[in-house]
């Protein structure tokens, strides 16, 4: 159901603030979302002053530094700090990103830093991402053939073919892209997602799979598929710059090719 | 979606994700929304410009401008082509902000009925004036 208020426990409240240590010239105020499930009171907006002459130029690099320096309480999903793993994935200046890919100096004002947008929080920016990955698990995403493969253990893909998993195979189901979308907000225990649909079109568009009928067979739903009405908001704020609703219309147009 | 995460839901997260299977439909409404969109198009802008002319005195009478077959199906295919689109329109919007099944349930049956029997009545209301009732 469209939740247009936040419910009760979840209102947010002012929080603490942080001041910068001492003889710290350069600053930068960083607002982040903290939410602990042991305390039982409402999540708040905490404020800290960053020194930026110590401080590497990313959102991560200055939460880790809240972390490591001003707040050890402080809780995020972090790891390669490349863009390359999605575990950072979370909204900053009102956009979802990866926060190891995202410069400070890009944000306006205050850095305000919240979880991905409708889930569950676990405790502050970590959300719990069990059901979306039970989706990704539906989907079955891997390789699914009956000829067994041929003596050279290779299954040949010429270049036109792996050429259509361009676009695919780059996501890091950072999960940007599903919690930025109002369909999934709404609809997210049915509707896959933009995330996940881009995986399920990854194997759909695979040479080698021999489960394409089956896969969009699985997929042939008003609420797994149809509830994508390509507002591109996956798209605008994809971090690996990839292009989720395209990738859902190509599976709808696939649909209408296997019906006529 | 809220209900999934009650401690009272003990389902696993695959039992969950894949809930009750496939509809096994939803390609016929969704290219039914495109095709009435498309023909919609043309239809729109016919009924537009008949309207403007009319009022400008152009085609003489609304009752002898109807009386032409050619205005008269055109009025009609855009009455339930018109209906039909939104009918699925709002279906749509429906599924996508009613949660409760019973609710959505309940609200798509209103919307097709009361949707459907203003086309008729539309439909009806043109042919009797136009068969010259």
């Amino acid at each position: 159901m469209a939740e247009f208020t936040l419910p009760a426990n979840s209102k947010i409240t002012a929080g603490k603030a942080h001041p910068a240590p001492a003889g710290a010239k350069n600053l930068r105020s960083f607002k982040v979302y903290r939410y602990d499930p042991d305390d039982g009171a409402n999540p708040r907006m905490d404020t800290y002053q960053v020194d930026m002459d110590t401080c590497g130029p990313m959102v991560l690099d200055g939460l880790l530094k809240i972390k490591d320096e001003m707040d050890s309480t402080l809780a995020l999903r972090r790891s390669c700090r490349e863009g390359i793993c999605g575990s950072c994935s979370m909204n900053i200046d009102g956009q979802n990103t990866l926060a190891c890919l995202k410069p400070i100096d890009d944000c306006k004002g205050e850095v305000k830093v919240y979880p991905l947008p409708h889930m569950p929080v676990i405790k502050d920016l970590v959300p719990d991402l069990t059901h979306v990955y039970a989706q990704y698990a539906s989907i079955e995403p891997w390789m699914k053939t009956e000829t067994q493969p041929p003596a050279s253990g290779e299954r040949l893909q010429s270049p036109e073919e792996r050429e259509k998993l361009d676009g695919l195979w780059e996501c890091i189901l950072c999960f940007c892209c599903s919690t930025s979308c109002p369909s999934y907000w709404w609809n997210g225990d049915r509707y896959l997602g933009p995330a996940i649909l881009l995986q399920a079109a990854r194997w759909i568009n695979d040479s080698r799979d021999e489960a394409t009928g089956e896969r969009l067979d699985n997929l042939e739903d008003p609420f797994r598929l149809y509830r994508c009405h390509t507002i591109m908001n996956c798209t605008q704020t994809c971090p690996k710059g990839l292009n989720p609703a395209k990738a859902i219309a190509d599976i709808k147009m696939k649909m209408l090719e296997r019906a006529g | 979606m809220a209900a999934m995460f009650k401690s009272t839901n003990l389902r696993s997260p695959l039992g969950r994700a894949r809930g009750l299977g496939t509809a096994k439909e939803g390609l016929h409404h969704w290219w039914a929304q495109r095709v009435t969109a498309v023909a919609l198009v043309p239809l729109s802008l016919w009924f537009v410009v008949s309207l403007i002319r009319l009022a400008h005195g152009e085609n003489g009478g609304f009752y002898d401008w109807l009386l032409s077959p050619i205005n008269a199906t055109a009025l009609i295919l855009f009455i339930a082509v018109g209906f039909h689109h939104g009918v699925l329109g709002l279906q749509v919007v429906i599924e996508d902000y009613v949660g409760d099944h019973g609710r959505r349930t309940v609200l798509i049956m209103l919307t097709k009925l009361v949707g459907y029997a203003l086309a008729a009545l539309a439909i009806v209301s043109t042919l009797i004036v136009s068969l010259g009732g």
